[in-house]
């Protein structure tokens, strides 16, 4: 007997996200998933961003790795509250994860959380965390073709980061083919080229971000 | 990877509808997969042979049915399929903003059980 299901694979992980969302929108916090390629310089942008944010926009962090809490001592002496997820080798986080790290964060003192997921380009974009933009960092010194090979990733960004520009001659980065790649799968999505080390293009960045957060 | 809690989600669907119809064993599980959606069929079942070691569902056979995501230019109107890695021009005109849609389909589309039970909860302590 064949029975009908039709049913979402990760449909159990979207009823968590949902359930996120709805502790995250009571509490007053906007939430962006922060994906990348290991290195691109995801906490290098969320210390960048910290650092421009309005006094009356306080961050906070879940840091996702699959082990060590190197980037969380680093968000922590910076005096931002953090929480540290070790996904123990699996190469995503997902929705009951966040949840379980959300009781060890003092929400009410946060108005922006960036969760950083595991460095990948893959596995990070199928799983809804329940955040309210997705946010992809690449970087210059990846190439410029990885929209082209990791298409997933950026039709499901709301904003792309392209960090590192200021190697952008060093690598022959071509700028215009990356983004046609992204436009490829998301024709109306910005793409920032900013610089986390020198801080050029940020203030931009920052702007759009707390656009949205007070929109 | 990610094949391995993917495969579970799989896993938790089929036994939860094997459990609800009262069915002793599921022999089929009929997955859509779109190409943008980067699984591989292989490792899906190497690892649902794995997870569903004494559940009804052990020994299914598990049947993906692709669904290719569509280029389509603006400047000639041609279409296409495509999977990654997606080219950047159009093989028809050489237009440098042709635009990707679909191929993002991610769901169990039915599942095939060998039997009926009407008590309905027999493998409820299993699980």
């Amino acid at each position: 007997m064949k029975i009908p299901v039709v049913k979402d694979i990760l449909s159990a992980n979207d009823q968590v996200a949902v359930e996120n969302r709805v502790v995250f929108d009571s509490a007053g916090v906007f939430v962006a998933n922060v994906m990348a390629s290991p290195g691109a310089g995801k906490t290098s942008m969320i210390l960048a961003t910290s650092a421009h944010l309005p006094a009356d926009v306080r961050p906070g962090v879940i840091e996702g790795d699959v082990a060590s809490s190197i980037d969380a001592d680093t968000i922590a002496a910076r005096g931002i509250p953090v929480v540290q997820i070790n996904t123990g080798g699996n190469c995503h986080l997902d929705a009951p994860q966040v949840s379980k790290a959300l009781n060890h964060l003092p929400l009410n003192d946060i108005d922006l959380l960036f969760i950083e997921n595991v460095g990948n380009l893959i596995c990070p974009a199928g799983f809804s965390l329940g955040a309210d933009i997705a946010v992809v960092v690449a970087s210059v010194s990846e190439g410029h073709d990885k929209p082209y090979k990791y298409p997933s990733m950026f039709a499901h960004a709301d904003i792309v980061l392209l960090n590192k520009a200021d190697l952008i001659d060093v690598f022959d980065f071509d700028v215009l083919y990356f983004k046609r790649g992204v436009e490829m799968v998301n024709p109306e999505v910005p793409v920032f080229p900013l610089c986390c080390r020198t801080g050029e293009g940020v203030p931009e960045w920052v702007d759009w971000l707390v656009e949205r957060l007070r929109h | 990877m990610h094949e391995l809690p993917v495969t579970q989600g799989i896993l938790d669907l089929v036994l939860e509808t094997a459990r609800q119809a009262g069915a002793q064993r599921i022999v089929r599980v009929d997955l859509v997969i779109g190409d943008m959606s980067s699984i591989v069929d292989d490792s899906v079942q190497f690892y649902f042979d794995i997870l569903s070691r004494g559940t009804p569902a052990e020994g299914a056979e598990m049947h993906f049915r692709r669904e290719s995501a569509v280029a389509t230019c603006p400047d000639c109107g041609h279409t296409w399929s495509v999977s990654p890695p997606l080219l950047p021009c159009c093989p028809a005109c050489g237009g440098e903003r042709p635009q990707v849609t679909g191929g993002k389909e991610f769901y169990v589309e039915s599942i095939e059980v060998d039997d009926e039970d009407p008590g309905g909860e027999r493998y409820s302590e299993r699980e």
